[in-house]
């Protein structure tokens, strides 16, 4: 297989916040933590805690109220989020549904889809890679849901960001395929040295992909901690929401 | 939680589109001021032109809502074969040219007409259609359906659910269900037709006219083309001004239904109706009234259609090169009000629906009048202040899909990088291919069917078609006229077609 071309190169991917507050309206959140490079850590904690605040600040769609988003040693706080070298899929809209596969993936690479031959090459190993090999004409609605979650993550590989946010973008599917996509997020992000943060609300799958786990609760993001570690003695604030 | 942000487009062309429509509201409205003779007030011709614009504008917004009633209760209640090709039709007297309505209810109603004819030969004396009841009767054509599809609108609006509740308790679904429903729905139907009636020049100038039946818009036009006392129009168009901002304000707090709006295909199940002889007489009768008319153009316009002067041909071409300008205009300087958006922008999208095209024509006039013979440039000031009299419809239309795709994807465009024209042409664009299709046909068939500008400011030769029809009825060439008539129909619904037709294109949006 494939994939060399697309590794970073091993010293990236250090995601840390300094100090970072997030505000929306009436709530805040304060995060100082470190995400560790090539690891994937899972973001769990109750409804309306701040998991998507966060993602929202780290991609820099939400202007931190104070404090720093550092990566590799780089302040990225003031980039634009198309800018940062993150790579981001939501809960949904990861597609621009009037575009063909290739394209969707293409926008990876250049936004303006001015794709040289080599990189339609590369558009179409990637969807070779993630198991979408001959559909890159068609266009998503012509896709199952996990084909379609599929498409986000080829774009996210040739986009090749040494950062990855899942904001549950697999949340709409079925267990199976749920479980299929995580195990593709490993077996293709994690083995390319991404540096993976993902939303949760199950341990099941904190247990399946992730490495650590970081507690956000009560509008405080905890450190991450190994993922058996903490699942298997909760804290009393894990433990309320696991029931 | 949504903190939208959204991929940076350009500013200077929001900013270029804004200008424009201040310049053709509020600068030509400061021209018409500055110009206007206040030292003599208002003469008792003026007065009586406000005293009939109110007046006819009032009984034809009173008449229309009140026809519309049994019509759009007829439509909601009864399924039968052909209902949805008549709400349909329903819509397109809002493309249909006035003239070319004016010439079919002639054909009718007028001196030579089907009805005329029917009283002489009964014995009696024959009817005259010109004065109040004629502007009114054109009005209520116009309105009539416009208010029928309001009206519809609310009655679908009540949950099916309600009415199988009524049924069930055995309870008057008309003090219950409807009644509250026409409250809330008509008054606003009636400000918004009594708002189109204080603006529409054509039916005035064709239907309307003398000491009698006269409205401001006619005075203005009057005052312009036949006494130049230009002073005196610019004081008439302050006049227009304030009623047009006055029924704006009133009708901006009560409306926010949309005519065009679609989910109309759907009756409602009633378990509490006997009879439906009424129904269906109430709808036939609406019917004939609406189609007669249109009938009678092609009836008459036909035989002498291959015989049309060059004149009328060439007043086609005129026309049709407005009518694209103008849809062109129009469409981009909506994209670009909707794309920079805010609250300005809106107020300013909205601003020309308190614009009497009369008011803007004579500011125009003003302004160009010291430096251009105003004949030399009709075309583009037709152009212009047709782009922007549409824009609101064109806003309404593109605006909230604007919004959509900002809400739905401006996050992934700005986190791949997208921005300026790579947004516009990968994400915006295709995706309003839809709203922007539907706007440009909007305005395209409205600025070809205008009878407005125009009249100011043409000369021989620069008639544009629905002009050239007026000149020809004027002549009394009524054959030769219905076959303009034809021509003007057939283009301008022809433009509305391909430009809607174009905006669907594309299946999988």
């Amino acid at each position: 297989m494939r994939c060399s071309g697309f590794v970073t190169d091993g010293g990236a991917g250090v995601l840390r916040c300094e100090d970072l507050v997030l505000r929306q309206g009436a709530f805040s959140l304060r995060a100082d933590v470190v995400f560790a490079r090539s690891k994937v850590t899972a973001l769990i904690g109750p409804s309306g805690a701040g998991k998507s605040t966060l993602l929202a600040g780290l991609a820099g769609f939400l202007p931190p109220a104070s404090g720093r988003v550092i990566l590799d040693d780089v302040d990225v706080t003031e980039a634009a989020p198309g800018k940062r070298p993150i790579s981001m899929l939501f809960q949904d809209n990861n597609l621009f549904p009037h575009l063909s596969v290739a394209q969707n993936v293409g926008l990876g690479l250049r936004p303006d889809l001015r794709l040289s031959e080599e990189e339609k090459n590369h558009v179409a190993t990637a969807l070779s890679e993630v198991g979408l090999a001959g559909l890159d004409m068609r266009k998503p609605a012509a896709l199952s849901g996990g084909q379609q979650s599929r498409v986000a993550l080829a774009r996210v590989l040739v986009a090749n960001r040494p950062v990855v946010l899942l904001d549950e973008p697999f949340s709409a599917l079925g267990p199976a395929l749920k479980d299929e996509m995580l195990d593709l997020v490993k077996s293709k992000l994690v083995a390319a040295g991404k540096t993976v943060v993902m939303i949760t609300h199950d341990p099941a799958d904190a247990r399946r992909i992730a490495d650590m786990v970081a507690l956000v609760d009560a509008g405080e993001v905890h450190a991450p901690v190994a993922t058996d570690v903490l699942l298997n003695d909760p804290p009393a604030a894990l433990r309320a929401y696991l029931g | 939680m949504a903190h939208s942000l959204v991929p940076v487009t350009p500013r200077w062309p929001g900013v270029a589109a804004a200008a424009l429509v201040l310049v053709l509201t509020l600068g030509t409205l400061a021209a018409v001021g500055w110009r206007a003779e206040w030292g003599g007030g208002l003469a008792p011709a003026d007065w009586a032109a406000v005293r009939f614009t109110l007046v006819q504008a009032l009984l034809s917004a009173l008449l229309s809502v009140l026809l519309a009633i049994p019509v759009a209760r007829a439509l909601a209640r009864r399924g039968f074969y052909g209902r949805n090709l008549l709400i349909t039709l329903l819509g397109a007297p809002f493309l249909l040219p006035v003239i070319v309505a004016v010439l079919g209810l002639l054909a009718i109603f007028g001196r030579g007409g089907l009805l005329n004819d029917g009283l002489v030969w009964l014995g009696f004396q024959p009817l005259s259609i010109f004065g109040l009841h004629g502007v009114v009767l054109a009005h209520v054509f116009f309105n009539l359906p416009l208010a029928v599809r309001f009206i519809l609108q609310g009655w679908l609006s009540i949950p099916a659910e309600r009415f199988r509740l009524a049924a069930s308790l055995n309870a008057p679904v008309g003090r219950l269900l409807e009644w509250p429903m026409l409250r809330a729905v008509v008054p606003s139907t009636f400000l918004v037709v009594f708002l189109i009636c204080l603006t529409s020049f054509a039916v005035a100038l064709t239907m309307g006219g003398g000491p009698r039946a006269t409205t401001v818009e006619l005075a203005i036009y009057q005052a312009v083309r036949f006494d130049f006392d230009l002073g005196r129009a610019a004081l008439l168009a302050c006049i227009q001004f304030g009623l047009c901002v006055l029924a704006a304000a009133l009708a901006w707090r009560v409306t926010g239904n949309d005519p065009m709006g679609a989910g109309m295909d759907r009756v409602v199940q009633r378990w509490d109706l006997s009879r439906p002889v009424v129904d269906y007489v109430v709808i036939l009768l609406a019917a004939l009234f609406l189609l007669l008319p249109l009938a009678m153009i092609l009836f008459r316009g036909l035989p002498a259609f291959a015989d049309m002067p060059a004149t009328v041909w060439a007043a086609a071409f005129r026309s049709l090169y407005v009518a694209i300008g103008s849809a062109a205009l129009c469409v981009l300087m909506a994209l670009a009000l909707a794309l920079r958006g805010g609250v300005m922008v809106s107020v300013i999208g909205v601003m020309p629906l308190a614009a009497s095209g009369l008011v803007v024509g004579t500011g125009a006039f003003l302004i160009v009048f010291p430096f251009v013979r105003p004949a030399d440039i009709a075309l583009l000031v037709t152009m212009l202040v047709n782009a922007t009299l549409a824009l609101p419809f064109a806003l309404r239309s593109i605006a909230p899909s604007v919004a959509q795709i900002n809400e739905s994807y401006g996050r992934l465009g700005l986190g791949l990088d997208m921005r300026g024209w790579t947004w516009l042409r990968w994400v915006v664009l295709p995706r309003l291919r839809r709203p922007l299709g539907f706007a440009a046909g909007l305005a395209a068939a409205l600025s070809m069917g205008d009878l407005g500008v125009i009249a100011l400011f043409a000369g021989q030769g620069q008639e544009t078609l629905p002009l050239a029809m007026y000149r020809l009825m004027g002549a009394y060439r009524m054959e030769t006229a219905a076959s303009a008539a034809l021509l003007l129909v057939v283009l301008s619904f022809a433009l509305f077609w391909i430009c809607d037709r174009w905006g669907r294109g594309r299946a999988e949006m």
